[in-house]
């Protein structure tokens, strides 16, 4: 007879770089159910959002996650210029996706890097992050800043480029995509490697499509996926580019489509350089807005991004709701753990990139009964006030 | 030597550093970790990233304290052995910052727990992480002394 033992995963946990908890239930070695529990950086954000005002909900929403920022601020302005009917100008379009996809190439060096330490193999995560540290500078020389800068706004963006910069961007990609090259093989034929990740965490085409799958995580499941070419946004309708897709659907295609992608993303770049056209960086936008609704949706680093906005003709929106890619992730992936070993569940777990600081939403558990609440929008506006 | 002054002594050539994101955006983490990568390389100075509160003299707090971190950080701070000091990092874990007044935002680390030294910034780029851990030694040094 075979006991099932509770293990518990979290909330700090060196394999995790956020607080979040797994519960696993193992038989022996064996893992033979799973239950995942967020919320633990909930910060109460979409809440926050609606006592600022337009402009300073661009740094808000930046701070939902540090590592895909731009797309987080990209997504927000969309949806902010899809409410008010505002018309941004194509030079100000090709800048964001620069920024966009150079914020791309950085997540996916810096998942890799992460994901080689958790298995164990430090010198592949130094020699990725040495190398990333190229993309961060000319992130900085574009934007201002190494992480969070707020280069979208609504309207356009903040800073242009000149020829100058223009030049040594060109040259630091050649240098990143020599290096990328290199790590690509490496992860490809490194025998360790490919025995820690393939075969871990297969999600079969059809589960990644029924468990609504985003990003890397459906592409690296085969699924012809990528909101850039299904529903372009700035200037991704201009840019030609190939969605990257593997078929082999475990933990290694996952972080194989971040490889190609991340020279995919080179090429991106270099084609907008080139036909950067000409004229103003932004509109002007005043500071109240009308009444609307507005949607857009991104490709970010990690997949599909909704920021959808709610105005009633004020300084501030009347709600914002951001749906990010983890949360559709972590429960697309949480079942393939079943049957692998507790020593698999990081392999498994960096291969959808988590980003817990996107996912943590607001549930209501009583923790002496188990019981969940639903709580009405009164009652915790009343619980909000009386503090 | 004093048996203390002499754990001081070694703990100054060596400090071990133990990172708690208590609701932080990733971004002061990834800083954290860029300062430990061969181009900003703080292990040369013998500082250290390790696994279990147990192991570490220093801890490193990001992000604002959310409702549901508080407790934890607390358990993890008294986990950590004597004599031990605390450095928030970023913005958020001085004071809050852009999260401030949120419904499950509890302010910044010094709320919940004593913190040695503050890094603002957002996030602080590497170097400034690196200064506040040489702060923070000589903060000891002269505590040696």
């Amino acid at each position: 007879m075979s006991y099932a033992v509770d293990l518990l995963f979290g909330p700090q946990h060196p394999a995790l770089h956020e607080p979040e908890r797994f519960r696993f239930k193992v038989d022996g070695e064996i893992i033979v159910d799973v239950d995942v529990k967020i919320g633990f950086i909930h910060r109460g954000i979409e809440k926050l959002a609606e006592s600022k005002n337009f402009i300073q909900n661009i740094y808000l929403t930046e701070r939902i996650c540090g590592i895909c920022n731009v797309a987080h601020t990209l997504c927000y302005v969309q949806a902010v210029e899809d409410m008010a009917g505002i018309e941004v100008p194509e030079r100000a379009k090709y800048l964001r996706v620069i920024v966009h996809e150079l914020n791309r190439i950085h997540s996916h060096l810096l998942i890799l890097g992460v994901a080689a330490e958790l298995l164990g193999w430090e010198t592949e995560f130094m020699y990725l992050w040495r190398d990333r540290e190229a993309i961060m500078d000319i992130i900085e020389d574009v934007t201002g800043n190494r992480v969070t800068s707020a280069f979208n706004t609504i309207g356009g963006v903040r800073r242009d480029i000149n020829n100058t910069q223009k030049e040594r961007m060109l040259k630091v990609l050649d240098k990143v995509e020599k290096d990328t090259r290199f790590h690509k093989k490496v992860l490809e034929e490194d025998p360790l490697y490919r025995e820690r990740m393939v075969n871990m965490g297969v999600l079969k085409t059809r589960d990644a499509i029924e468990r609504c799958a985003v990003g890397p995580t459906a592409r690296g499941s085969n699924v012809d996926y990528d909101v850039r070419a299904h529903d372009p946004y700035a200037a991704y309708d201009e840019i030609p580019f190939n969605v990257i897709r593997y078929k082999e659907c475990d933990s290694w295609a996952r972080m194989m489509v971040r490889v190609d992608e991340t020279l995919e993303s080179i090429n991106i770049i270099r084609y907008a350089l080139k036909h950067l056209p000409g004229g103003e960086i932004r509109v002007k936008v005043p500071p109240r807005l009308p009444a609307g609704e507005g949607l857009s949706r991104v490709e970010a680093p990690r997949g599909e991004l909704i920021h959808h906005v709610f105005c009633k003709g004020d300084v501030k929106p009347y709600r914002l709701k951001v749906r990010t890619p983890t949360f559709a992730n972590i429960l697309a992936i949480a079942p393939t753990f079943i049957g692998h070993t507790i020593a698999d569940v990081p392999a498994i777990l960096v291969s959808i990139d988590p980003c817990f600081s996107c996912t943590d939403r607001l549930t209501f558990v009583d923790v002496s009964s188990g019981k969940v609440m639903k709580l009405s929008l009164g009652e915790i506006k009343r619980m909000y006030w009386s503090r | 030597m004093s048996i203390y002054r002499l754990a001081l002594w070694s703990r100054m050539k060596s400090p071990w550093i133990y990172h708690i994101n208590t609701g932080s955006c990733n971004a002061c983490d990834i800083e954290i970790l860029a300062a430990l990568t061969p181009r900003f390389d703080v292990e040369r100075f013998g500082i250290k990233l390790v696994g279990s509160p147990r192991h570490a003299d220093v801890l490193l707090v990001t992000g604002p304290v959310t409702e549901q971190m508080a407790e934890r950080v607390k358990r993890i701070y008294e986990q950590v052995p004597q004599p031990k000091f605390v450095i928030a990092v970023g913005t958020c874990a001085c004071s809050g910052g852009v999260f401030r007044g949120g419904y499950t935002i509890k302010g910044g680390v010094d709320t919940v727990i004593p913190v040695d030294v503050y890094v603002p910034g957002c996030p602080p780029r590497p170097e400034a992480i690196i200064k506040g851990v040489v702060l923070l030694l000589q903060k000891l040094k002269g505590e040696a002394k």
